[in-house]
């Protein structure tokens, strides 16, 4: 007996020491970026040799990545205009589908991440192509649309769901109108799902690259894509700043998130 | 219930389904004009072609290079899957069997790499597991053989990048599974004389046998799409589907056969989620990227 229980918590202890090198695995790549691209070197070493800001005034005079920090989030913006009110009106009606019709609908939203970005890239690249929007930006944020589309409709249907239908069912019996018992209580319960939505939908597209690589031409580069052709070409420590910018972009959106969802 | 009564209940229905059907016309008119019709031309696109409906997916089966990049794509896609199913599993177990601040520890590094941009954690991997780079010179510190081992731009590099980006999407099915696992049994079994590894091969890892494969035919069917991780970390044999796809399109602009492959793979992947979606519930946590 005690020699099994012995071997049972050498057991338990081999998880938690595996568990926990898996986790530094994980976390490695992204707090690697940091020191890159602080270093002193105009090559990218770890760990890094000095100390220098340079690479992020290089990063932030350059015209080239500024207009891609512009692009980035211009198009992020723009998805993020569209895709939170036509996805929060989608959640608001999917819910009142049922049967068959409420599953395909759900499958056919969820769609966009099911298939492979690659091929929706491609598909995207194909259509938009003859229209002249290749390239620019309106046409790489209806892109985005579509990518950030399923994001909105999965936050705001959760928040839907928990929603006690009592409450507007009271609001009605007390005399309000459909619209003003939607108005009055729906919306502002809402809001955070609404909220938490239209950030995820900004991330999606801040993150994307594939879509964009296909779409960005020369006139909507944005930063992952700048960063593909800075990586490719020349491996220089201002990548390293740019991954910097990107990442606590994220960080911070991600964040917000969590206090919107929190409250 | 009067009659009178009855028709205002269904007039009311038939009016709150419109509202409704209105409110999903714009999300639907973008998914049809921007998603589901371009997939739909694409997928034509790659059975039209002057010298016959099926020329494209005849050259996929008749260049051997086509079918070798097919095959490693499947295969390092495997071995990927595998490698995750290895290494997510204990840390699912200790999120799931952690305190509170233990489980926020191990969330904040699964979410901290899932929300990394792809790019950013490739272009870490070139510069850590570089000749001259840090985890090199660790291995020469150790005594390994570790100058003369190539970490990157080859079949390793792939693996390191790949399972570390695709981790997030084998541990966070496996505790869900495991989460919601009755400890009872672990703990009737090890009472009734089991020793701890036969009760966690005969009792737990039987329960937990549909979190496994529903992570396993997530992480395969996602690695299958990737195109970052094999065209910075690989070597030229290290070739992916969607590297092909991508030369096609921007280097030969040859789009029909780019879409004859395209059609491949998304037939793979909806065939792969339809099977994961129909025997491992995995409907729920298909999300991402």
């Amino acid at each position: 007996m005690g020699r099994t229980l012995r071997r049972g918590r050498l057991g338990a202890f081999a998880v938690s020491a595996a568990a926990a090198v898996v986790c530094v695995y994980l976390l490695v790549p992204s707090v690697a970026v940091l020191p890159l691209s602080v270093t002193a070197t105009n090559f990218v070493v770890f760990p890094p040799h000095g100390f220098s800001t340079g690479w992020y005034q290089a990063l932030f005079t350059s015209q080239v990545w500024r207009n891609a920090l512009i692009s980035s989030f211009s198009v992020a913006s723009l998805t993020t205009l569209v895709a939170t009110p036509v996805g929060t009106m989608m959640a608001l009606g999917l819910a009142n589908f049922h049967g068959w019709l409420a599953r395909a609908s759900n499958f056919i939203v969820l769609l966009p991440i099911i298939v492979p970005t690659i091929v929706t890239a491609v598909a995207l690249y194909s259509a938009l192509a003859p229209l002249g929007l290749v390239g620019t930006i309106p046409g790489l944020a209806l892109a985005h649309t579509v990518l950030a589309l399923p994001f909105v409709v999965i936050n705001v249907s959760a928040v839907l769901a928990k929603l006690d239908p009592r409450m507007v069912q009271a609001a009605r019996s007390l005399g309000a109108r459909p619209l003003a018992a939607f108005r009055l209580v729906t919306l502002p319960n809402l809001l955070p799902g609404v909220a938490a939505g239209a950030l995820f939908a900004f991330l999606t597209s801040f993150d994307d690259f594939v879509v964009a690589l296909f779409l960005a031409g020369v006139g909507a580069v944005t930063l992952p894509v700048q960063m593909w052709s800075g990586i490719r070409f020349e491996i220089s420590p201002v990548v390293a700043a740019a991954s910097t910018v990107l990442l606590a972009t994220s960080c911070l959106l991600l964040a917000l998130q969590r206090l919107v969802r929190g409250r | 219930m009067t009659d009178v009564a009855a028709g205002s209940l269904r007039r009311r229905r038939s009016r709150s389904r419109r509202t409704a059907f209105l409110l999903v016309l714009p999300g639907a008119a973008v998914l049809a004009a921007l998603f589901l019709l371009p997939i739909a031309q694409l997928i034509a696109g790659s059975f039209s072609d002057h010298a016959g409906a099926l020329v494209h997916y005849r050259r996929i089966l008749a260049v051997p290079v086509y079918l070798l990049v097919l095959g490693r794509t499947v295969v390092i896609s495997a071995i990927t899957a595998a490698i995750c199913l290895v290494l997510g599993f204990p840390v699912a177990y200790r999120l799931v069997h952690a305190g509170p601040r233990g489980k926020a520890a191990i969330l904040l590094c699964v979410f901290l790499s899932f929300w990394t941009n792809l790019l950013i954690r490739a272009f870490s991997w070139m510069v850590l597991l570089n000749p001259n780079g840090i985890v090199s010179h660790l291995f020469g510190a150790m005594g390994m053989p570790g100058g003369s081992v190539k970490l990157v731009y080859n079949l390793t590099g792939v693996l390191i990048g790949q399972t570390q980006i695709l981790l997030p999407y084998m541990i966070l099915p496996l505790a869900a599974v495991m989460s919601r696992l009755d400890d009872a049994y672990v703990k009737a079994a090890r009472s009734l004389g089991a020793s701890p590894f036969r009760a966690f091969t005969a009792v737990y890892l039987p329960l937990v046998r549909t979190g496994t494969l529903a992570g396993c035919v997530l992480v395969f069917t996602l690695s299958l799409g990737s195109f970052v991780v094999p065209a910075l970390l690989g070597g030229p044999r290290d070739m992916f589907l969607a590297q092909l796809i991508e030369f096609n399109i921007n280097q030969t602009l040859n789009l029909g056969f780019a879409s004859a492959l395209s059609t491949v793979l998304l037939a793979t992947t909806l065939l792969l989620y339809w099977i994961g979606d129909h025997w491992f519930g995995l409907g729920q946590v298909w999300g991402g990227r």
